[in-house]
């Protein structure tokens, strides 16, 4: 069933602050193998300007997942979660996210698109601090697969 | 904050040093567990079949996270990446051995811009498969 393009430009309330700890960032940074100092050693990440370790690029979505979960698990929308694979991701960084950040997040979503028998949605995470500093936007496209043509 | 690559020192055409990275069962388990992704097409192979996929496979973000590696590893400030996208195009199987898949990732500078930015081209292969298009980074250098 195609998506209501109706949806496209519905904004979700901010999410609950989430606090980056460094203690995660490590965490985060070990499981992808990652042994770059600066998400370990604050000397380190203090000697490149940073008032704290810095989290991996890719950390962001730790945050931006569960919020844009408001999108995916609405009921109104009806996205079949079953089918659903990650398309496309980017980030647009205005800092790096930081040990002590204490982000909240904004989800839009920003475009609603039917093809070859998928659903493609298209959410914007806009992360800032609660003090209003913008961090990082992350998109994230998920494809709701079409039903099995041998299915139908 | 401070690329220890320089920006004068790039051109056009400049290769990144390629890497590849060798991903288990074990290292998506991790995964789960760091990012709060538990879907279980990352570590149950019998679910991950009956939605009609070959095998388990990592998750996107893992690879993009390996892929991201290959510019941050190079800069040295991870700070100074300003941009980074991917499509994912194909799932990177990862067999329950001892063996894994190999993700073999590699860059080059494609555009040099204003304010010592450049734009690097990313390529991520799997088993011969290209597994990302459209990956690329923008990145402020010293």
């Amino acid at each position: 069933m195609a998506l209501d393009p109706a949806f496209v430009g519905k904004q979700y309330p901010p999410t609950e602050p989430y606090e980056v700890s460094r203690e995660k960032i490590r965490e985060f940074a070990a499981a992808i193998g990652d042994r770059n100092p600066v998400y370990r050693d604050r000397e380190a990440a203090m000697a490149l300007g940073y008032r704290d370790v810095i989290a991996p690029p890719s950390f962001p979505i730790v945050v931006s997942m569960p919020a844009a979960a408001q999108v995916i698990f609405d009921p109104e929308l009806g996205l079949d979660y079953s089918r659903v694979v990650h398309g496309e991701q980017s980030f647009d960084y205005t800092r790096p996210v930081c040990a002590g950040d204490q982000l909240t997040v904004v989800v839009t979503v920003e475009r609603i698109k039917s093809a070859a028998g998928n659903d493609i949605i298209t959410t914007r995470s806009e992360l800032t601090t609660v003090d209003g500093e913008a961090v990082v936007t992350a998109r994230s496209t998920l494809v709701a697969r079409g039903p099995d043509p041998d299915d139908a | 904050m401070a690329a220890r690559v320089r920006y004068h020192d790039v051109q056009v055409g400049t290769e990144l040093p390629a890497q590849s990275f060798t991903i288990r069962r074990l290292d998506l388990v991790l995964y789960c567990g760091a990012s709060g992704d538990f879907n279980v097409i990352h570590w149950n192979e019998r679910m991950a079949k009956s939605v009609g996929l070959p095998d388990v496979i990592a998750h996107g973000m893992y690879t993009m996270a390996q892929t991201g590696r290959v510019v941050t590893d190079w800069v040295g400030d991870p700070g100074a990446m300003v941009e980074c996208s991917v499509r994912f195009t194909k799932p990177v199987v990862v067999p329950d051995d001892d063996v894994g898949a190999v993700l073999e990732v590699s860059g080059v500078v494609s555009e040099k811009r204003e304010g010592n930015h450049v734009v690097v081209q990313l390529s991520a292969r799997c088993g011969g498969a290209t597994v990302l298009a459209k990956a690329r980074a923008l990145v402020r250098l010293g």
